[in-house]
């Protein structure tokens, strides 16, 4: 090994090798589900997972599916293939690829194991909405919707009455689908294990307010699957919390997670799953190092609404005002906190063509936030999945347009 | 006919329109949803106005919106920020899609009106607490109004407001009745014009209108029609060449599943139930915009029933680029059409569209296919 290879192994997260087993149990789990007599739910990113977890449903997540099709790339011919199906290019790439997978058995895994039943939050998005009703005529399994009406500007109490007396139904539906009574002693546990799991990620997203960061955006990208799949168990709870001691560690003895961390930046928006590599490379190479990002404080964003004794009340709330539910004037002030908190020199958008509700909205929180603390902002056009709307030249020369700015404002400064 | 003429007038000149209404009768709310309740806003003292992209060139929604949102939605925000809704008092977002709920926020952020509200009614219809929470939104949107119009709307305004929106509505359904029985009783032109105005004039005018049109087209016989028969489905179709091109190909549009035709004035609120449970009932229980949901496969049953009445020989469907909400259902919808063995066509439209001549050859090529 030489020196160079020495230390670019010290700067590898070690508890990386540990999630990916997770995962890999947790896919064969869900893969085997039938022959285990177990039922498997789809449910989307955003919606209420603890009482599947409680009833011992294997919750299955086609957009963290889409995700991994995206990084293995794999997007770009599971996309055309939806278009042949006459789903239009303009559509979610998360669904599209989702939607031909069911027809061609595609992706890494070969496809994700069928489902028993669908449960569909639409806290997210509309898109959520068409794309499960696809696959509910597709499987022809039930479909529960829960429907959490956009906060543009308050969390009411008709919403709040609404969304409280779904989670109600929800229950009903799981006890129909599953033909099993509702366990609210395991409920209560299950709720407790989320708050911990959550409580712990965001311990996790927290430790790159060090200088130098010890992960990076990149990273949290990666380690968000857990708390995705996983909420609401121990194995969770156990591994954010090693994971979260590892970055301590880092901390300590003084390991970063790039080189040379100059410049701290802000990301907004899904990751662009097929150039992850090239992108962390390419700020690394400016010395900078993406220390925080919009979306995978997402999962953890709604813990002050959270009573983590009384978790099923305080779901309405918790599942409704996340960071994708609420105004634009809101998200800007989100984005704004994490400016100060992560102390960023410089703020990175993508505008992702497959997500209409995070990228409409955009442009007037990139004025907000050039007006209220100056610093340089770029909005990259891409895709979180399909490649197709993605340009490698014109996505380098803005970055280096923009790193450019960001070394003069230092320079003046 | 020349009772029409004050329809054509209207969408030629909506911001004419728009003026002398406002001078006469006061203010007026916008929306761009089907889902607005018209009947609240015009029970309150308002005048009720659906909102349309003026098809200018986009300059400053750009700075908003980025090239991959629907060219409604960007044109309406190109109108309001270019000063050429100046005329409203104020705008009502009904929670439609995620390019409206987007518009809402920046709307609201970057306009100076006197009033903005959104009723976020809920996406799911098809249950008894979604109907709970439509008929709470409703109510809040109820004192919303009041408190913009300084005064409080009683049961009787609502009741009366009801009555005269059921008597457009059963007008309308009766044009389109006749136009599906006799083809050739009305140019398509004339029906988008109708349509179009029904939306944005002068209700109590509008309502005495088309009791004159129903008249006169009543008593017209019209020459026996063997062209055709077209339903045309989609989002809003502000295409009114389309009308003209699927005539002059020899078709005609017997039926619509739009967003600005059935899907807007089908059915009939129940006038002997409380006027804001009424509401409810209509709302919840009318022909279904994609971008809610009422069962799974409630939109492709609708149509093909709608089909099976009309005895049509074709679907056109005309979309807007860019709207997810239809864009996902078409793959199924058509796969509906096909099992039964009904030709169609996807048409996906741009306001901002430049030319028809490829539009005209498809639409001739289908129609002649048919």
């Amino acid at each position: 090994m030489t020196d160079t290879d020495k230390k670019k192994d010290k700067r590898k997260i070690r508890a990386a090798k540990k999630m990916r087993e997770i995962m890999t149990t947790y896919y064969l789990d869900a893969m085997t589900a039938r022959e285990n007599n177990k039922k498997v739910a789809w449910i989307t990113s955003g919606g209420p997972v603890e009482p599947l977890i409680a009833m011992d449903i294997i919750p299955v997540y086609p957009e963290n599916h889409g995700a991994m099709i995206g990084a293995s790339k794999m997007g770009e011919e599971l996309c055309i293939k939806a278009e042949e199906m006459g789903y239009s290019q303009d559509l979610c790439s998360y669904a599209r690829t989702d939607i031909a997978c069911c027809k061609v058995n595609g992706g890494p895994m070969g496809g994700l194991p069928q489902p028993d039943m669908l449960i569909c939050c639409n806290n997210i998005c509309g898109t959520v909405l068409k794309w499960y009703e696809v696959q509910a005529r597709h499987f022809n399994v039930p479909l529960f919707i829960l429907d959490t009406p956009i906060c543009h500007t308050d969390y009411s109490r008709e919403v709040e009455s609404y969304v409280r007396r779904q989670m109600d139904e929800y229950i009903i539906f799981l006890e129909t689908a599953v033909d099993k009574k509702f366990d609210h002693d395991k409920m209560a546990e299950v709720g407790r294990l989320a708050f911990q799991g959550q409580k712990l990620w965001q311990k996790v997203l927290k430790t790159t307010t060090h200088k130098p960061s010890p992960m990076s955006a990149f990273d949290a990208f990666f380690f968000l699957a857990l708390i995705v799949t996983l909420r609401g168990t121990q194995i969770a709870v156990d591994f954010y919390e090693e994971l979260s001691l590892e970055m301590e560690e880092r901390i300590q003895t003084d390991i970063s997670i790039i080189p040379h961390e100059k410049y701290r930046l802000l990301w907004d928006n899904l990751p662009v799953w097929y150039q992850l590599k090239w992108l962390s490379q390419k700020f690394s190479d400016h010395n900078a190092c993406l220390v925080a990002d919009t979306y995978t404080s997402a999962w953890c964003s709604a813990l002050k609404y959270i009573d983590e004794n009384n978790f099923l009340d305080s779901m309405a709330q918790a599942y409704t005002r996340i960071h994708l539910n609420i105004g634009v004037d809101q998200m800007a002030d989100q984005v704004l906190d994490m400016i100060r908190t992560y102390d960023v020199d410089g703020f990175v958008m993508h505008s992702n063509r497959s997500c209409k509700p995070y990228s409409f909205g955009q442009m007037d929180i990139m004025n907000i936030v050039r007006k209220k603390t100056g610093i340089p902002v770029v909005m990259l056009e891409a895709d979180m999945v399909d490649p197709r709307s993605f340009s490698l030249s014109q996505t380098d020369t803005r970055i280096d347009a923009f790193m450019e700015i960001i070394k003069q404002k230092e320079w003046v400064r | 006919m020349k009772e029409i003429n004050p329809f054509h007038a209207a969408i030629n000149d909506p911001g004419g329109l728009a003026a002398g209404i406002k001078k006469r009768s006061g203010k007026i709310l916008g929306y761009m949803c089907s889902y607005a309740p018209e009947e609240l806003i015009h029970a309150a003292g308002f005048h009720p106005m659906r909102l349309f992209s003026s098809k200018s060139d986009i300059c400053l929604a750009q700075n908003h919106l980025q090239a991959y949102c629907c060219s409604l939605v960007r044109g309406v925000l190109e109108d309001s920020l270019a000063g050429r809704l100046d005329y409203l008092e104020g705008m009502v977002f009904p929670h439609t899609c995620d390019s409206i709920q987007r518009l809402s926020d920046i709307w609201r952020l970057n306009t100076k009106f006197n009033f903005f509200a959104d009723v976020v009614m809920p996406t799911k219809l098809n249950t008894k607490s979604a109907r709970t929470y439509m008929t709470d939104v409703l109510k809040k949107f109820k004192t919303d109004l009041e408190k913009a119009a300084e005064h409080s709307i009683t049961q009787n305004d609502l009741q009366n407001s009801i009555s005269l929106f059921n008597r457009i509505r059963r007008d309308l359904s009766r044009i389109y009745e006749l136009k599906s029985q006799f083809p050739s009783i009305i140019k398509g032109t004339d029906l988008f014009a109708i349509i179009k105005g029904s939306m944005i004039m002068d209700r109590e005018e509008l309502a005495q209108r088309l009791e004159t049109i129903v008249l006169l087209l009543e008593k017209k016989d019209p020459p026996p029609y063997s062209g055709k028969r077209i339903i045309l489905a989609g989002s809003i179709c502000d295409m009114q060449d389309i009308y003209k091109l699927i005539e002059a190909s020899g078709g005609s549009v017997v039926a619509d599943d739009l967003c600005t035709g059935n899907r807007w004035f089908e059915g009939s609120m129940p006038e002997n139930i409380d006027p804001i449970e009424a509401l409810t009932a209509r709302y919840a229980d009318r022909a279904i915009c994609p971008a809610k949901h009422s069962g799974n496969t409630t939109r492709g049953e609708n149509l093909l029933a709608l089909a099976d009445t009309h005895k049509v020989d074709g679907v056109i469907f005309a979309t807007l680029k860019f709207c997810d909400p239809h864009a996902f259902d078409y793959p199924y919808m058509k796969e509906f059409l096909e099992k039964s063995s009904i030709k169609n066509l996807h048409l996906e439209l741009d306001d901002q569209q430049q030319g028809l001549g490829q539009l005209s050859t498809r639409l001739e090529t289908f129609i002649h296919m048919i």
